[in-house]
């Protein structure tokens, strides 16, 4: 034991400057080639900046709306509902989001709903929708916009993202590019 | 084919095409022979030994092993728990976070020493910067820890007789340097070059489209998350885990990190064939953690990818499967997937919520947890199979009569023994803590009311799986217990400390004492244990010993869950 102590201190001591010191530091410098220094990804609309991998909350008619989120949108303190699949309460709960939707989207039929858009995702601030999930808020948002729906469509369409490579994984839209898509359409 | 499905089969196509080199660049590690990456190494490793006042050639015996772990082990515990209650004044804190409670620090150092990473804190909140790199470091060099051990395990199972493994302090600087440095590394670059944040600056602000404030946490990460996937601690930057967008923000990056899990504990098997030259051996052992593993897998990908049927029968659409919890850049299958993959190393990172599971995926996380060496982690997930292999041998020798051998050497009382001791630890720590939880909760529900976000069954997997995951040093959670609570931080405290120490002291103490005996040479009479029979037989010894005593457990929580549902 005793031989053991002073390698040990002095051993964990090096550690601690080289795994939390030099490797950190040179995982920041090379950040400093990647997109916005590491700072995390950002679209500019209108000088203001938009992290782009991070869902905002939208309830206006006029935009897409993002998943449920369990810690309404806080990107300081994100995370999920952490409901049971079988909890009434739960049930309930997106229960009564289906039926918010259904009233502010009144063309749209319950069995068209994707069950994403009622459930909250893990970390609450999911960027993504499915498309079925932009569709469905197509008409609504066409007739606050006063624009046709082909039009909101094409956002759509023009904005799909393809699964990794073509083939792997899901099929999917950026809700905050559609928003800005729309925003800029004239 | 489903483009969700193909993905997570080209996921395993990678572990596999990096694994097997790998495994062979492990062995030439410890093994000491010339690699290419030697110009760059050795002298940084002299370093270490030089500042660490260690001389790398002195040879040691399984006890001196065992005590050089245990005492640095300490100094980490020491060392961690003053730097997370003194966090608020300290350095690197940005965001102004405070230090954490004695009992919060005392789980959260244990938890990261242990190389289990369970959680009580959220760390966008939670932690400073400082704290953050702290456990980084604890995130390095417990897993270096971890592998250090099993490469004495390895050297005690060559054929000689001999009393003496290696040097502890230079299988661990080799273990992290020369394999999780590089590797973290190139993760690291992967993860930043995708939009992984890398930055000491503190939280962002910004003006969404619709005029309102908000706060976007920021940190270090992409250097976290590399580390804590590859030496499956898995404890992760933001409290999501990689289920945030800025810890894993596309399908790619998922891809990397969820690769990164296995990648190391599948090496090390075949790095054991290597420095054995026992390539059969190696893939004995690799068949019958893939076949557990691929009998969790499977129904955990097609029950989520089914969905809720509660969802269901509320009449809505739900096409990409049960979505609570989970990300759309994922999709259920990729979900289902990285929960196999966490639970059966014993990583414990996630990209969705477990606790919002189907009933029969929330049984198979808990099953891969509960068995532990279905890969199991990095170098720990093969003590505990070796230990499943003793018992294999033993009840085998018995079956046909013969003197229980394994590699030559004689197994006897002593070593059957502190086997049986090691195999039953695990269930009992588990039952034992989920049966105090249950009992204090159902003496007095009012008073443990924050205790469960979840009513009946599931309220119940909730605490098997917090004492599930601390016992198998795993991490993840069902993350609604409310478990920052004095109770919690100090039972899975203690539980973590056992379940990580006397399953290495165990292995190591029966390989040091094999490694002492002399070595019969194989004939005739011996009991080939590189052959799929004996891995069969070890494979009924796991599922006999491990997943049966847990069955009464589980038919309380999931298994209930699951035929209560309407």
């Amino acid at each position: 034991m005793k031989e053991n102590i002073m390698p040990a201190i002095r051993l964990t001591l090096f550690c601690a400057v080289f795994f939390s010191g030099v490797y950190t530091l040179s995982i920041l410098g090379i950040a400093q080639m990647a997109p916005n220094q590491g700072k995390g990804e950002i679209v500019t609309v209108n000088g203001k900046n938009h992290h782009i991998n991070v869902a905002q909350k939208f309830t206006e008619n006029k935009y897409f709306w993002s998943r449920p989120s369990a810690v309404d949108y806080n990107a300081a303190g994100s995370g999920g509902s952490n409901k049971g699949p079988n909890n009434p309460d739960y049930l309930a709960e997106v229960e009564a989001r289906i039926d918010t939707f259904l009233l502010k989207n009144p063309m749209v039929k319950r069995s068209e709903v994707p069950s994403e858009l009622v459930t909250a995702s893990g970390s609450g601030l999911d960027p993504n929708l499915s498309v079925q999930g932009a569709k469905v808020q197509v008409k609504r948002i066409a007739q606050s916009r006063k624009i046709s729906e082909t039009k909101v469509l094409e956002v759509i369409h023009k904005n799909t993202e393809k699964p990794f490579l073509g083939l792997l994984g899901t099929e999917k839209v950026n809700v905050l590019r559609l928003n800005i898509a729309l925003d800029n359409l004239k | 084919m489903n483009s969700e499905i193909l993905g997570i089969i080209v996921m395993y196509g990678l572990v596999m095409l990096v694994a097997i080199p790998l495994g062979r660049y492990i062995g030439k590690i410890f093994n000491y022979e010339n690699t290419w990456l030697d110009a760059v190494f050795n002298p940084i490793d002299k370093l270490f030994y030089k500042i660490g006042g260690i001389n790398p050639a002195k040879e040691m015996n399984w006890k001196q092993h065992l005590t050089a772990l245990l005492t640095i082990n300490a100094v980490w515990f020491v060392l961690s728990m003053l730097v997370l209650t003194n966090m608020a004044w300290l350095p690197l804190n940005p965001d102004g976070n405070p230090s954490m409670s004695g009992d919060l620090a005392f789980n959260t150092t244990v938890s990261f020493i242990t190389n289990t990473n369970l959680q009580h804190y959220s760390g966008e909140s939670g932690l400073s910067y400082l704290g953050q790199l702290t456990l980084m470091l604890w995130q390095f060099i417990s897993a270096g820890c971890g592998m250090a051990i099993c490469a004495a395990v390895f050297m005690a199972m060559k054929e000689k007789t001999s009393t003496t493994l290696g040097n502890f302090y230079s299988f661990f600087v080799r273990s992290c340097t020369r394999v999780l440095l590089p590797l973290s590394f190139v993760v690291a670059i992967i993860l930043v070059m995708n939009g992984t944040p890398m930055t000491l600056e503190g939280k962002d602000t910004i003006t969404t489209l619709e005029g309102n404030e908000q706060n976007v946490s920021r940190g270090p990460v992409a250097a976290f998350v590399a580390i804590k996937q590859l030496g499956t601690n898995g404890g992760g930057f933001y409290g999501p885990n990689s289920a945030n967008p800025m810890e894993n923000p596309y399908y790619l990056t998922n891809m990397v990190e969820n690769v990164s899990i296995v990648l190391i504990p599948i090496a090390m098997i075949f790095a054991l064939g290597f420095i054995l030259k026992r390539k059969k051996l190696s893939w004995m052992i690799y068949s019958v953690m893939t076949l557990g593993f691929l009998i969790l897998l499977i129904p955990t990908v097609i029950s989520e990818m089914n969905g809720n049927p509660a969802i269901s029968h509320l009449g809505i659409a739900q096409n990409m499967g049960s979505m609570e919890g989970k990300e759309v850049r994922f999709g259920a299958a990729a979900s289902a997937n990285w929960a196999t993959y966490t639970t059966c190393t014993s990583n414990g990172s996630v990209n969705a919520m477990h606790d919002s599971m189907t009933p029969i995926a929330g049984m198979t996380t808990l099953l891969g947890m509960m068995i532990n060496c279905f890969y199991g982690g990095v170098g720990v997930g093969f003590l505990n199979f070796y230990i499943f292999i003793i018992l294999g041998v033993f009840i085998s020798g018995l079956m046909v009569g013969r003197t229980p051998e394994f590699l030559g050497k004689k197994i006897e009382a002593k070593e059957m023994k502190i086997a049986m001791i090691i195999a039953l630890l695990h269930p009992f720590l588990i039952l034992v803590g989920t049966a105090l939880a249950s009992h204090l909760y159902a003496g007095n529900p009012e008073a443990y009311a924050g205790w469960l976000a979840n009513p009946g069954y599931h309220g119940f997997s909730e605490m098997l799986y917090e004492f599930t995951s601390s016992s198998a040093n795993n991490g993840s959670g069902f993350e609604g217990l409310g478990d920052n609570t004095p109770f919690w931080n100090i039972a899975t405290g203690i539980v973590m400390l056992f379940a990580r120490y006397l399953p290495i002291i165990g292995p190591v103490a029966i390989a040091g004492m094999l490694a002492q005996k002399q070595h019969i040479p194989e004939s005739n009479g011996t009991l080939k244990t590189d052959t799929s029979t004996f891995g069969l037989m070890v494979f009924a010894v796991i599922i006999i010993v491990a997943a049966l005593s847990f069955f009464p457990a589980l038919t309380l929580g999931p298994i209930a869950e699951y035929f209560s549902a309407k």
